[in-house]
């Protein structure tokens, strides 16, 4: 009984999630034999839907054709898989403590990879690098404290493993690590260990998945209201390890504004502070050590975050710029009267295209022709030009009355930028989409279609600047590259700031033709970063550096900045247990 | 690469059609140029008010503001003054007088325009593209109005011109030019803040914005030498400054190469640097050069050059993040790394302009013609060279400058001698010809009623006129020339004698040709490269040997510097022995041409030229970059 009980927690996430791509097994996007798109399954708004205009837009942007499949490997070859390399007297004294572990190769393979483009090529072409030899799971800190210290005295290699939706490298496995690579599952630490009503703050194991936590306040009455677009799937710990950002940060705060205390088990024992207090003067906050540390100092077992109530009243909302700029400077001035709601985002023209070609099949003829009128509206009577114009996707949040206030003064704002209101359910289909989109990834790969997308942050005055010579640069290197068909290059502004904002931006290009996709693929993001940090952009404002953006480090915090997280490296973990060699 | 290969556009001659059909026609025609597509549709006044509000401009007025203790508003009134002083107002109608005028005056002045179509199709694109610069070279007044006159024929996007301000002297002339997109801007305005932010700024909005292309002159000013000038890095600091702070995604920087087979100020030039003194630009001025009218002066060659990114200029050269800290509409002195980087770049785009130059055989022959002066006037003959010499000499020099990548413009189907006696022709003025003996037109008169420094002084006339034709070609052999001066000079055969010898010498001369800064061991091999390609040259393992044909190469290379050397010398000369007391700016370009004319009239110089005041000045500044000479303030 046991053995079958280990067994179901090990498996559960391959039985339910992809191991060569992104989300749950049974939701993927396809083109049934009519040629149309649908969505598969039974867990999202969008699911068992049919999605007329996507293929015309997909055949049309790309070049590419539904004739022309580049399919997955269907299932892993274990001979693909490495032996794992097993240091057998660590083994046998974590054996001892009763612990599960595993070094079966699809628990290994599964968590030897994020979602890097790169990571999820090679899993599809059945290709494996070096992944972990084995994996742990944890139920509780003091189990991670045991694992932690079997790995120092026996010199193992330790990397902890969350949601897994990195998209940064960080779990891939250093190839040059000769040690034993212990992968530490922290999937079996998910329980809410207490709330404190009085205080507004729940202590949580760092293992629960978002969509987990928030289900579980809620029962409760309460939320985090910390939302990034990879809820679904990542972790508590993997958010404190990257610093994530939630897009409901502009009412709740990015994950160093929620979080009050963290407890991290490192080589040279536990860290946390010794009290729960809302803000201290005491020498520079080791919470910002933890923070943002990518797996390289230890694991994030227990963390205190800050609750809510759950929001009384939620009410989406759009509106159409006749220009990105426009929209720009809309976004600015709602950030210099501080009244953004929970999440503003901006898409420039062509996602606002890609946008309308994801539109499911509606089921009435009244609603399209309210749709043709509303097009007709926008485009015609306002004058505005289809091929420029870009929407706003809203969300407010709050007490009715006060989110109707509040609704108004950004609609307000917004007119004076040649605005549109846009209607509720746009601004709801915005917002599905953040959780379908990174599904589209993969119907792109069936199709010879790679692409990924990645962030930055800047200050204000470099906006437009930042979005008009990344998208071009990464037109022209595409171009520079070889690449046979013009690329889908386009961004959206997803979060705003007192001092500047986030940008996101998406780019896929078809690959026919080239003998090494993912090489140019990695040639194009490189230049586009390089393009990012030349016009005064962050080297990510929430992804993470990982080992993918490592090497801009120096530049981006100096010299001294590196000493000190070095200096700090050296001190907690000497042996390099966490080994991952991330971010340094 | 072999300069032998390189290979350039065919060229079309505009005026062909203005022959055969309709001047006012072609004036009224309708023009729908390409834009640029990021284009924000504005007008000039428009752009006026841009300016003005712009963060910068702000910046500046409010630091003024500080340091003068003015109020901001009387500032802000000042600059919108100066603003109208320097805005253009392109319109089209005066542009379409223009194309009506000017098909007037061009076909009668010259036999044909000749561009390179193709070069224009790569401009079209690049203007879509990119906001674009336009750098053509300056060698005639004409320049800017032929270019605006060519851009209307090819239905391209008008630039707007940045232009010197005494053209404003001619008010109704300085209006015209204005409103066919002309813009002033004052000669010098040295630590004129609001001036500044007020110029780059109006610059930077219509280039931004691809209200038209920015045309500028990279010379900064005509060169009346017909030699190119050491680029002015002011406007190109500017134009490169919104792609390195991001603002667009690239400019294109359009190097013009435009050749006149006879330049309309060519002996106004010469007596220019004789400092005969000049009649004021004025509009009565301009009339009075009607009887130009009259005259043939042969074809204009216009070449576009390749368009060049900046943004790939600037690759691994710049880093643009070092404006990531200071909010970008703060104004900053350069960078050292971006000073050298716009330095590199407009050294490179003025070589860009001199390798597309076309050179006509009259260059070569006058080239000839001079050696040929120099040598007989030393040996005290006075019977010219024979024109069947003088056309074997010339085909001679025909296939070295083609050797070394010359774009030379040799008609080949027509036999070498009508090629050089129509050449005599078109510069009859410079030349005589009797009995079959070709000579400068300098022989002395009979009538010794002219005093003697007169007499010299037209001479000079003649011979700097010539000068500057044969100038046109210095480009192709300043560095073979370098270095056939540096075998001359070196103490022995050791190549790295040779090779000091020609570091010297190439130092020397760097106020002098374009060559570009820090390139001397690539100056070095490039010269060796043609000279042992041609045959003059043999290197061994350590010495540099002048072949047995090579002397008659070597011996032509390094006349052709000897008036510059002179120059040199005499200005050294003048220094050691004149200059005693301390010299001020204003007095030594007078002082050291009197010192000369004394010299030259006792016999004891060879070289008239060296009475330019060009080579004068640029001597000063080698002795004063090199240390001989030293500037005091005050």
């Amino acid at each position: 009984i046991w053995l079958n009980l280990c067994q179901y927690l090990f498996f559960h996430r391959q039985e339910i999630l992809k191991w060569n791509g992104w989300g749950y097994s049974d939701t993927r996007f396809l083109f049934n034999k009519k040629g149309q798109a649908e969505f598969t399954g039974k867990r999202y708004r969008l699911s068992g839907m049919i999605i007329p205009a996507l293929q015309n837009w997909f055949e049309g942007t790309f070049g590419a054709s539904v004739q022309h499949k580049s399919p997955a490997m269907p299932i892993l070859t274990s001979s693909a898989v490495q032996p794992p390399t097993l240091n057998e007297a660590f083994v046998d004294e974590l054996k001892s403590t009763g612990i599960p572990c595993s070094h079966d190769a699809e628990d290994r393979v599964f968590r030897g990879h994020g979602h890097c483009l790169h990571e999820v090529f090679a899993l599809r072409e059945g290709k494996v690098g070096r992944v972990p030899d084995i994996v742990v799971w944890p139920n509780c800190h003091n189990d991670v404290v045991k694992i932690v210290e079997l790995a120092c005295k026996h010199n193992v290699c330790l990397i902890p493993y969350g949601g897994g939706t990195s998209v940064s490298s960080a779990l891939e496995c250093p190839p040059e690590e000769t040690r034993c690579i212990v992968s530490l599952d922290t999937s079996q630490m998910n329980r809410i260990l207490w709330i404190d009503e009085k205080n507004l703050t729940a202590h949580v194991e760092a293992g629960i998945v978002g969509q987990e936590l928030e289900r579980l306040l809620n029962e409760s009455g309460y939320c985090t209201g910390h939302e990034p677009d990879s809820m679904e799937f990542s972790s508590l710990g993997g958010w404190v390890a990257t610093r994530a950002s939630g897009m409901k940060k502009n009412i709740y705060g990015n994950i160093e504004d929620l979080v009050v205390h963290v407890k991290m088990v490192t080589p040279q024992g536990v860290i946390e502070k010794g009290c729960q207090c809302p803000r201290m003067s005491t020498g520079p906050d080791i919470h910002h050590f933890i923070m943002g540390s990518e797996g390289t100092l230890g694991v994030v077992t227990e963390v205190t975050m800050k609750i809510r109530p759950m929001p009384e009243y939620q009410k989406y909302g759009s509106v159409v710029f006749p220009n990105f700029e426009q929209g720009v400077a809309c976004l600015r001035e709602v950030a210099k009267q501080r009244c953004a709601p929970a999440s503003i985002r901006l898409m420039d023209n062509e996602q606002f295209k890609f946008g309308h070609a994801l539109k499911p099949q509606v089921s009435s003829i009244f609603t399209s022709f309210l749709d043709g009128l509303k097009k007709f509206y926008i485009t015609k009577f306002k004058g505005f030009d289809p091929d420029r114009l870009c929407v706003a996707t809203l969300l407010f949040e709050g007490d009715r009355e006060k989110v109707l206030q509040h609704e108004k003064q950004v609609y307000d704002i917004a007119a004076k930028f040649g605005g549109l209101a846009a209607g509720e359910d746009n601004g709801q289909r915005g917002y599905m989409l953040t959780f379908v989109i990174a599904y589209l990834r993969d119907l792109g790969m069936d199709y010879y279609v790679i692409g990924e997308s990645f962030e930055t942050s800047v200050p204000w005055d470099r906006v437009l600047d930042i979005c008009r010579n990344v998208k071009a640069r990464i037109i022209q290197e595409c171009k520079d590259k070889g690449v046979q068909f013009s690329p889908l290059s386009t961004c959206r502004v997803t979060q705003t700031y007192d001092a500047g904002a986030c940008v996101y931006f998406y780019f896929a290009f078809n690959y026919r033709g080239l003998s090494d996709p993912v090489h140019v693929y990695e040639q194009v993001e490189h230049a586009a970063r390089e393009e990012i940090l030349a016009n005064g952009g962050s080297l990510s404002h929430h992804h993470g550096v990982g080992k993918l953006r490592k090497e801009w480090m120096r530049e981006t915090i100096s010299d001294v900045g590196m000493g000190m997280l070095k200096s700090v490296k050296n001190y907690v973990d000497p042996k390099n247990i966490f080994g991952n060699r991330n971010l340094i | 690469i072999d300069p032998m290969l390189k290979k350039r556009d065919d060229f079309e001659d505009i005026l062909e059609e203005r022959r055969n059909s309709s001047d006012l026609k072609y004036a009224l025609r309708c023009y729908t140029p390409v834009l640029y597509k990021g284009v924000t549709p504005c007008t000039s006044s428009m752009l006026k008010s841009m300016v003005l509000q712009s963060d910068q401009l702000h910046y500046v007025i409010n630091q003024v503001s500080k340091e003068t203790g003015k109020a901001t508003d009387d500032i802000k009134e000042e600059a919108s003054a100066i603003l109208e002083e320097m805005a253009q107002c392109l319109q089209l109608s005066t542009v379409r007088f223009f194309a009506f005028t000017l098909s007037k005056a061009f076909k009668t002045l010259f036999r044909s325009i000749c561009v390179n179509e193709d070069g224009i199709q790569r401009l079209q694109q690049a203007i879509q593209e990119h906001p674009v610069v336009l750098l053509p070279s300056h060698r005639s007044y004409m320049d800017f109005l032929l270019m605006s006159y060519i851009l209307y024929t090819y239905d391209v996007a008008l630039p707007v011109i940045a232009a010197g301000m005494d053209f404003m002297g001619m008010k109704f002339v300085g209006e015209m030019l204005r409103m066919s997109g002309a813009f002033f801007i004052r000669r010098s305005f040295g630590g004129d803040k609001l001036y500044w932010a007020l110029f780059s700024e109006y610059v930077k909005t219509m280039l931004k914005n691809g209200f038209a292309p920015v045309e500028f002159f990279l010379e900064g000013t005509r060169s009346r030498t017909s030699k190119s000038l050491t680029p002015k890095l002011g406007l190109l600091n500017i134009v490169m400054d919104p792609f390195l702070k991001g603002e667009v995604f690239d400019v294109n920087v359009v190097p013009v190469s435009i050749s006149y087979e006879r330049v309309l100020e060519e002996t106004l030039y010469a007596r220019e640097l004789l400092g005969i003194p000049k009649p004021k630009e004025s509009t009565s001025g301009l009339f009075k050069a009607r009887k130009i009218l009259s005259e043939d002066y042969g074809s204009i060659h216009v070449y576009f050059g390749q368009p060049v990114s900046v943004r790939s200029l600037a690759q691994g050269k710049v880093n643009r993040c070092q404006f990531n800290l200071v909010p970008r509409h703060i104004p900053r002195r350069p960078s050292e790394d971006i000073a050298s980087f716009v330095n590199d770049s407009a050294y490179r785009l003025v070589r860009a302009q001199e390798e597309n130059m076309v050179l006509k055989p009259w260059v070569l022959v006058a080239s000839l013609l001079l050696q040929y002066h120099h040598q007989n006037q030393a040996a005290g003959q006075k019977r010219g060279i024979a024109l069947g010499e003088l056309t074997a000499q010339a085909v001679w020099l025909r296939d070295l400058s083609r050797q070394y990548g010359a774009f030379l413009h040799w008609p080949d189907h027509i036999p070498p001698s009508e090629v050089v006696s129509s050449s005599l022709t078109l510069h009859r003025g410079l030349v005589r010809i009797c009995e079959d003996k070709v000579q400068l037109a300098v022989e002395q008169g009979p009538h010794s009623s002219v005093a003697p420094e007169e007499e010299l002084l037209s001479q000079a006339v003649i011979l700097l006129s010539c000068a500057s034709y044969r100038n046109q070609a210095l480009h192709v052999f300043v560095r073979p020339a370098l270095l056939a001066l540096a075998i001359h000079t070196a103490s022995s055969n050791q190549k790295q004698e040779v090779f000091n010898s020609f570091s010297f010498l190439r130092n020397m001369f760097s106020n002098e040709f374009i060559l570009c800064p820090g390139a001397t061991v690539q100056d070095f091999e490039e010269a060796c490269y043609l000279l042992v390609k041609t045959g003059a040259l043999q290197f061994t393992q350590q010495e540099v040997l002048v072949t047995e044909r090579g002397h008659r190469t070597l011996a032509f290379l390094s006349t052709m510097l000897d008036p510059f050397l002179q120059g040199y010398q005499v200005v050294c000369r003048f220094l050691c022995e004149e200059a005693t007391e301390t010299l001020t700016e204003k007095q030594f370009i007078p002082a050291v041409r009197k010192f000369i004319k004394k010299l030259l009239l006792a016999g004891r110089l060879r070289y008239m030229e060296v009475l330019s005041s060009d080579l004068q000045k640029n001597s000063l500044a080698a002795l004063l970059r090199l240390g001989a000479v030293r500037k005091m303030k005050g």
